[in-house]
């Protein structure tokens, strides 16, 4: 690249199709010296290359000429997110200086009303004029935005808490105002002088405060999916020819060979073909210890390289890696709604409405029915009514806890698909495991090599991966694999053929070589022990003579054992099902700890075995690596898929798992319970508070001013409940 | 003096049922989405709020928020697994294409504003 080539980088307005990005290419095109020109509709921004730097207001002008609005101060690294960010940043902080002046006024006035203190107060404050001063900048400054909110609703016919603080407020302030101005009027009617202008300052001071905490409390529910987006690599450094260079991540396509470095972000999903590493792949599976990875290996974007260096061939990038498919499901899980929430929501579209009524009713049946100073006590009681009525705390109740609970679940490779999912997640009570894959590592490893000749172990494992170099068969690679393990060293096979449904022979050393299937021989016990373990034995013939016994066995993962037991603690049955004979079935879920074995299931028959289950009445997580279960996944009331994140199987899953420990399963379930239980107590509260409160209220028994601080208090409680849930161990 | 008192109450049971009138006794207009992309002003609450929209079609929900309302700074559209901040004075698109047919809400983040969407 020269160096008189310039780049500009720069936010498009308003741009949502495909057409969008091909007019305004062309525009961008049209402007003199630009090169090229390149409109991502996905994030929102053009880039152009030009000879000379092209000037801010060209582009502007360009893009304009097509009807979209360009943002050229953005540059490279701002979005609409960071617009969005400034405006909240700008909101939160005149939310601050509106409480903290209507705190401070707030505390002026009942200093000057409020009897017991008032006494000692300077006499300006008690100045009734200097009150409704003082109270009117609350009332229309501070305030400012409940009207504005509640007037626009009323246009809809629609009511929300603001319609309620604005009324109640107004009220408390009108009242006072006429008090202040027409004392002989109350007089006449024997109500004591008195305006209420420490009411509406107050209440609008704290409920402004509750906004504020709730407002910086709630930032933090969605903090897992930017702390995801934040792990974007930005560059990568691609091999072209013989040169490196670094390029801008989205510019790598699929294909590119990239260099990663000690202590570099991988940019992008690839497979090493060069070199390799220990990988920290925390920030995406939760897996806490570096993996060690060599060539054909898979890595996966956004992790972290650590100690080597390697090349690999970049296979998923933009929308289609790993790290942005991860995004995608926590974002559409947070965007759905919990079944439990359904009721809530019927409450919370008649609440606003319902207590405007009923403030309305309080009024009328003091007034009526109410002692003397009636008047007083009516408006009072039916301010109270309005103002600690907080259908917040219900709206908030369930999302903030699904944000967060979800967003745990991220941060330790659980993915989970929607809020439906996570809450059936914990009432299931059986848990089937396919074995192949999911208990077991998948691949076949030599258990044992047992000595019947004149040949040590080691010499036996020499001499078959020596033939079985040349062949095929699965069973064959795992004593490859073996062998080269121990670092073996092999000699050349000569005459080397397959015997079809047997075994394979040749020549090694001279000497004839045989591995397969026994041969004339009886069976040894060795071999039958293992058989009943569950493993494949072959025979290794030197010269026509047995020689050894190996053994071949898919092996069973680490954590299977401790997450079948941690899931029995939990009360929870556990099932394998698997297309093994009985015996081999039986012997690995003994190992792991299942007592119930579904054996001799063929594939396409898993769901139909899941529906059986179902039929007993019990509610099936299916735990599976969705390539050949993928149905089975699909007909359990929750499927639960392993490890691979393949498209079919997160399609198919109601909760993905990134990492392939098993224990994560536990994990899954254990978050379902803690998010559950949260939002359980969340609409508990909400509902409780609510249906005890404004009772209350009605009958008088709790001043406005403590209104306000309880509804302040309700709905900043719940979102802190909810993030609590940050601290649980899963 | 009685004559206040029953003054109050016939004020007050008036001011009951007016309330109700005026909130839960609104009728609302379906609109039909007119080719692909309909727009719908997020001011007080959603206009239009009853939205027609054809099955197996992709239709573009333009959301232009004009209030700065914090209550409506979330737009929710649960079957479609939609939750999207709208940024204020700021047209935010919302794609979605319905696989069935019936009614769909969409609300605030909260849950206090509504608006249906009927898939025909």
């Amino acid at each position: 690249m020269t160096n008189n080539i310039k780049k500009q980088t720069f936010a498009i307005k308003g741009m949502h199709c495909a057409s969008c990005v091909y007019t305004n290419e062309k525009a961008l095109k049209s402007i003199p010296g630009v090169t090229s020109a390149v409109v991502n509709l996905a994030t929102g921004k053009g880039t152009i290359v030009s000879s000379e730097v092209v000037p801010d207001r060209a582009i502007k002008d360009a893009v304009k000429s097509v009807g979209y609005e360009a943002l050229v101060e953005v540059g490279e690294s701002g979005t609409l997110d960071d617009k969005i960010k400034k405006e909240k940043a700008v909101e939160l902080k005149n939310l601050k200086t509106k409480t903290f002046v209507s705190l401070t006024i707030g505390a002026m006035v009942v200093w000057g009303s409020f009897p017991g203190i008032m006494e000692i107060a300077p006499a300006v404050f008690k100045n009734f004029y200097v009150q409704m001063v003082l109270a009117g900048i609350v009332q229309f400054w501070a305030g400012f935005d409940f009207y504005r909110a509640a007037i626009s609703s009323l246009k809809h016919r629609l009511a929300n808490m603001d319609t309620l603080v604005a009324i109640g407020t107004t009220v408390a302030f009108v009242y006072s105002v006429f008090v202040t101005f027409y004392p002989e009027f109350f007089m006449s009617l024997n109500i004591e002088v008195m305006p209420y202008y420490d009411v509406s300052a107050v209440i609008i001071g704290l409920i402004l405060l509750g906004r504020l905490f709730e407002a910086q409390a709630k930032a933090g529910t969605g903090e897992a999916i930017k702390k995801l987006m934040g792990l974007q690599a930005k560059t990568a450094r691609i091999i072209r020819g013989n040169k490196e260079i670094d390029i801008p991540i989205s510019e790598v396509i699929v294909g590119d060979m990239i260099r990663v470095r000690p202590g570099e972000k991988i940019p992008v999903d690839g497979i090493i073909v060069e070199g390799g590493s220990a990988i920290d792949e925390s920030m995406v599976t939760g897996e806490s210890i570096p993996v060690d990875k060599h060539k054909g290996d898979t890595v996966i974007g956004a992790t972290m390289n650590k100690s080597g260096s390697f090349v690999f061939k970049a296979t998923k990038v933009g929308e289609d890696s790993m790290l942005a498919q991860i995004i995608k499901l926590v974002t559409e899980a947070q965007g759905s709604k919990a079944p439990i929430q359904r009721l809530a929501d019927v409450i919370s579209s008649y609440f606003v409405p319902i207590v405007i009524m009923m403030a309305i009713a309080t009024f009328t049946v003091w007034y009526v029915f109410g002692p003397s100073q009636a008047a007083i006590m009516a408006m009072l009681n039916a301010i109270a009514v309005l103002i600690i009525a907080c259908p917040c705390a219900m709206g908030l109740a369930t999302p903030t806890a699904i944000m967060v609970g979800t967003g745990i679940g991220a941060q330790h490779g659980i993915l989970i698909r929607d809020a439906e999912s996570l809450e059936t997640a914990h009432k299931i009570k059986t848990v089937v495991f396919d074995k192949t894959g999911t208990l077991t590592h998948g691949k076949p490893e030599v258990t044992d090599v047992i000595v019947t000749g004149p040949y040590n172990n080691q010499e036996i494992l020499k001499m078959a991966a020596a033939i079985e170099k040349n062949s095929e068969h699965p069973l064959g690679e795992a004593i490859v694999k073996k062998a080269e393990a121990g670092k073996l060293s092999f000699s050349k096979v000569k005459k080397f053929h397959s015997i079809t449904g047997k075994g394979v022979e040749g020549f090694v050393d001279n000497k004839k070589i045989y591995v397969g299937k026994l041969l004339s021989d009886k069976k040894k016990k060795e071999a039958l022990d293992l058989e009943k373990e569950g493993k494949t034995v072959v025979y290794v013939y030197a010269e026509k003579k047995m020689v050894g016994i190996i053994a071949i066995a898919d092996t069973i993962k680490e954590s299977a054992v401790d997450a079948v037991s941690a899931l029995n603690r939990m009360g929870i049955e556990t099932v394998m099902i698997t297309g093994d004979n009985q015996a081999t079935a039986s012997a690995i879920a003994k190992k792991v700890g299942i007592e119930r074995v579904l054996a001799e299931v063929l594939p396409q028959d898993k769901e139909r075995e899941v529906k059986k289950l179902q039929r007993e009445g019990k509610i099936v997580a299916m735990v599976g690596d969705g390539i050949n279960d993928a149905p089975a996944l699909a007909a359990s009331d929750i499927g639960i898929a392993m490890g691979t994140g393949t498209d079919v199987a997160m399609e198919a899953a109601g909760i993905t798992l990134v990492n392939k420990s098993l224990m994560s399963v536990v994990s899954a379930l254990k978050l379902s319970a803690k998010t559950m239980k949260t939002i359980k107590l969340n609409l508990f509260w909400a509902f409780a508070y609510n249906v005890v409160l404004i009772p209350v209220a009605m009958v008088g028994l709790i001043s406005p001013i403590l209104a306000s601080g309880a509804m302040a208090f309700s709905s900043v409680s719940v979102v802190l409940n909810s993030l609590g849930l940050k601290r649980v161990k899963i | 003096m009685v004559f206040d008192k029953v003054l109050v109450l016939i004020i007050g049971i008036v001011g009951i049922i007016s309330t109700y009138w005026f909130f839960f006794m609104k009728k609302s207009q379906t609109i039909e989405a007119e080719g692909d992309t309909i727009e719908i002003k997020v001011e007080g609450g959603y206009k239009p709020d009853r939205i027609s929209i054809p099955v197996g079609k992709t239709t573009r929900l333009v959301f232009d928020r004009r209030d700065p309302s914090s209550c409506l700074e979330e737009v929710v559209l649960s079957d479609f697994k939609v939750r999207k901040f709208l940024a204020l004075n700021e047209k935010t698109t919302v794609e979605i294409t319905p696989d069935k047919t019936g009614e769909f809400d969409f609300s605030c983040g909260m849950g206090m504003y509504h608006g249906k969407l009927i898939v025909k």
